[in-house]
């Protein structure tokens, strides 16, 4: 028409242009895994290298003892954490000292600790879980830094498991955003600046900061925002100054601090994109036609 | 972390103090620790007394009770001196006789008397409710100590703690009025709700540990029930406390916290009349309970460092006066503060720990904001999130769309439902409370075909696509470890087999290898041969995936593809053909 000149003479029919014409066929990224993406960029942005978190499967020692959690501690309960039956015993680390010093700083009178004073397995150590946090992996990163200390930033975005009944805000296994920086004579101040300013990255202004209690971190820091749409505080993380029991048996100097945080990967997730039962965001159950729809996950863009 | 009930008014009075739940809550979010739920609204126009449930820090015992969270405000607001515990009399009048027969059941025991105390029925609730809380939190249900409270004025002291076959154990347990012998109250006891989760931490031991006063009456039967003759009463004037263990730090713990918490009972406010325990074969014989606080001596320049601060030693010891630690300058180091930590404090265990609570008494919302000083590091992602993140751009980008199912799933899901045998090489959990979790999955593919499953009602074909880690074991030290794998799965009324296989082309072509129509070229690249030894394909419809990654080298098997066996696809309550492919993503590192 156009090349003969048709279309001159021709009466068209008017377009509707109230409609959303045909959207293209197309494939989508995982809702979940955008967010991630999304930290992972906030991570890099600011220095921080990536862990090797590819490593559910753990000996009690990196899950729990190395970061000074009781062998009675009631996390390491048959209630909480998956036990494995098969493998079910890890070999010992190959640093022997590092493992006499768990034992000892555990047992009491090392490191300047009075320690927890109980008689300390060897055999508990052993014993085999899948992670419960992916501070295992912090662990055994710092235990490496030990070897040659210097200001290290380090991050992680990866599954963890619990043994949890299941219900609409918990599974037994979710993702932990977890973030580490290891620097001379780095301060609380320097933790509560730098959180202030990460979570500025996804939109979040005036954080607060709560004293806490973990067993792996003194002091430790609950971090709240406003919840403008709860009308409330809401706790988005945890962090803390790792203790001298934790560092200090690794061989890392006792002025080589460290500042650590978590959150779930899900829970900031699930508030942006209004879900409320996390088997909506992940595993099975999820519904092909959300994550089709999903728009971009843009942190910064009023996530509360 | 434990939530404790307080009554609210009694609370605000201990506080002197009315305060609104804003002040309230600020005064907590400052102190650390967290009003969880106030029960004015909910007890309004009953006869309910308004509550408020506190949750605490897990490693504060000290604050279990309302007497020791109104002790712990108080001090830090400046409104009490911490109480100084002592003995009255100052010499144990009586003692426990620890036998040699506890060793394999319950070793270790603590015991100490409350005398002339004055119960009002809210201080006795609490009272049992401090016991409760501490049996479940740092007694661990029981299993490294239990306690038992009983009316001395019932018992003719001294008493003996032994260990006993059931049958010589005879007594009426607490609230009962029948005499039984251990194994009928065991028996009693099998199916209730409270005490029935206990029974087993002494149930297969040939004998169980028993406390006796001096004419053998039974006062306890730890750590199950006490004995119904020395219950106590809100009349009762005279306390006698038995601590059993497992764990002996714990046992001293307990006994600590309960007669620093209730001795203000006393009508000599925080006394303690002593118990000498003589436990001469293991070395155990001492006075009880141990009331003597302890020094650790904490760094000035550490804390100041730890917090950027440039507080004087004596800023310090004014601070942590707020903290209930009694803190001096040392005299003989001017870098050193010598810290009192009292009985109450079990949780202090390294200067760290007195750093912090300089920390919060100083307030986190005072110190000064700033950022680690070397910022200088370089980011980088982990090679095989990279790799990861390739397929699954690519994926998409040729139209699939990402689910993300659960790496634990049954063994039946990974194995049976698939028609592959059990190979050993998938890790097993031990203490799963469902089926659904029994293995670590060793391929990706039940928890695609879970989610199609669940997604039956979308429009067909359904195109997904799983980039994610299965585990296998293997000798490392750990004894497993994770391998990146990539999967790919066509639904729909027809197999679309040469659709996945098209996926598998473009993965490749965005890997930088070519489909090789004569492998035998030893030329880099990939290709598919078909291979019947999986039957979870249908007959003659499944592929090995090969992969040379360099020019001459030896091809190595990568994955599978292939049209899954109609058998397979309805064990997941399918009715679609569906094609699959599956690749290990760590070939391209």
């Amino acid at each position: 028409m156009i090349a003969s000149g048709s279309w001159a003479k021709a009466s068209f029919k008017p377009y509707n242009f109230n409609s959303e014409g045909v959207l293209p066929p197309s494939g989508a990224l995982h809702p979940l895994n955008k967010v991630r993406e999304e930290f992972r960029q906030i991570f890099f942005s600011m220095g921080f290298t990536e862990m090797p978190t590819n490593q559910y499967v753990e000996s009690g020692f990196w899950n729990f003892d190395t970061l000074f959690v009781p062998q009675q501690h009631p996390a390491r309960d048959l209630q909480d954490t998956f036990f494995l039956k098969d493998p079910a015993v890890a070999k010992p680390p190959k640093d022997k000292e590092y493992w006499e010093n768990t034992k000892a700083v555990h047992e009491g009178g090392a490191f300047g600790s009075i320690g927890y004073r109980y008689p300390w397995r060897g055999e508990e150590s052993l014993r085999t879980v899948l992670r419960t946090h992916t501070t295992a992996v912090s662990a055994y990163m710092l235990k490496k830094l030990a070897a040659d200390p210097k200001p290290t930033r380090l991050f992680s975005i990866d599954k963890v498991f619990r043994n949890e009944a299941v219900d609409a805000t918990h599974l037994a296994e979710f993702h932990q955003v977890e973030g580490v920086i290891a620097d001379y004579d780095v301060t609380l101040g320097d933790l509560i600046g730098f959180m202030e300013q990460f979570f500025e990255k996804m939109g979040v202004h005036g954080c607060r900061f709560k004293p806490t209690y973990n067993p792996y971190t003194e002091p430790s820091m609950e971090i709240f925002a406003w919840h403008q749409g709860l009308g409330k505080w809401v706790e988005i993380g945890n962090s803390g100054m790792f203790r001298p029991e934790m560092l200090e048996p690794m061989g890392l100097p006792k002025n080589m601090r460290v500042l650590g945080w978590g959150l779930s990967l899900e829970r900031p997730t699930m508030i942006k994109y209004g879900v409320s039962n996390i088997r909506e965001l992940l595993g099975h159950k999820v519904n092909l036609d959300f994550i089709e729809s999903n728009p971009a996950a843009r942190l910064d863009e009023d996530i509360f | 972390m434990p939530t404790i009930a307080v009554d609210k008014e009694d609370l605000f009075n201990l506080l002197g103090k009315k305060y609104t739940n804003d002040e309230f809550d600020q005064l907590c979010f400052q102190f650390g620790i967290e009003v969880d739920e106030d029960t004015t609204e909910e007890v309004k126009g009953t006869d309910e007394r308004p509550q408020l449930k506190i949750e605490i820090a897990a490693n504060r015992y000290d604050m279990l009770c309302i007497e020791g969270i109104a002790q712990a405000l108080n001090e830090y607001l400046g409104n009490v001196q911490p109480p100084t515990f002592k003995y009255s009399p100052a010499k144990p009048q009586t003692s426990l006789t620890i036998k040699q027969s506890t060793i394999p059941i319950r070793p270790y025991a603590c015991a100490a008397i409350l005398r002339n105390i004055k119960f009002t029925q809210r201080s006795y609730d609490s009272f049992i409710a401090l016991q409760d809380k501490l049996h479940t939190n740092l007694c661990r249900n029981r299993t490294l100590v239990a306690m038992g409270t009983h009316d001395l004025d019932t018992l003719k002291p001294p008493f003996t703690y032994e260990a006993l076959p059931p049958s010589e154990i005879k007594f009426a347990p607490l609230n009962q009025t029948k005499v039984m012998d251990a194994n009928e109250i065991m028996e009693f006891y099998e199916n209730d709700k409270n005490l029935g989760r206990y029974l087993h931490i002494i149930k297969d031991s040939p004998v169980y540990p028993v406390i006796l006063d001096s004419e053998r009456t039974v006062a306890s039967m730890p750590p199950i029930i006490n004995s119904n003759h020395s219950k106590i009463t809100l009349e009762t004037r005279n306390v006698f406390l038995d601590i059993t263990a497992t764990d002996k730090t714990k046992a001293e713990i307990v006994v600590n916290q309960l007669v620093a918490m209730f001795s203000q009972y006393c009508d000599e406010p925080f006394t303690v009349e002593p118990v000498q325990i003589i436990s001469e074969h293991n070395e155990q014989t001492r006075i009880c309970p141990n009331l003597k606080p302890r020094v650790l001596s904490a760094e000035a320049s550490y804390i100041n460092s730890c917090l950027a601060l440039k507080l004087s030693r004596e800023e310090m010891c004014k601070l942590l006066k707020k903290m209930a630690l009694a803190a001096v300058p040392s005299k003989t180091d001017d870098n050193l503060i010598d810290v009192t930590i009292p009985i109450t404090r079990p949780d202090v265990l390294h200067q760290c720990d007195i750093m912090e609570d300089v920390g919060i008494a100083y307030g986190f919302d005072n110190l000064v904001k700033t950022l680690p000083r070397t910022a200088a590091t370089v980011g980088q992602p982990l090679p095989i999130n990279k790799v990861g993140d390739i397929f699954r751009n690519a994926s998409a980008q040729s139209g699939w769309s990402e689910v993300m199912p659960l790496t634990l799933c049954s063994h039946d899901e990974n194995f049976a439902n698939l028609k592959n045998p059990d190979d050993s090489l998938a890790v097993k959990l031990a203490n799963p409370k469902t089926v659904e979790y029994q293995v670590v999955r060793t391929t990706l593919i039940p928890g695609i075909l879970k989610t199609i499953k669940e997604n039956k009602n979308h429009a067909l074909p359904i195109k997904v696509f799983e980039t994610g880690d299965i585990v296998y074991k293997d000798d490392s030290e750990r004894g497993a470890s994770n391998q990146r794998n990539w999967c790919a799965a066509y639904a729909g009324k027809t197999s679309g087999f040469e659709l996945v296989q098209g996926l598998l082309g473009k993965i490749m072509q965005t890997f930088r290898t070519p489909w090789l129509a004569e492998p035998k070229n030893g030329e880099k690249g990939y290709w598919i041969e078909q291979d019947d030894s999986r039957k979870m394909f249908f007959p003659g419809r499944g592929a090995r995936v090969l992969y040379r990654a360099k020019k001459g080298e030896k091809e190595q098997e990568v994955g599978y593809i292939g049209v899954l066996h109609p058998e397979v696809v309805t064990k997941f309550d399918l009715t679609f053909a569906v094609s699959v492919v599956e690749i290990n993503a760590e070939v391209f590192l």
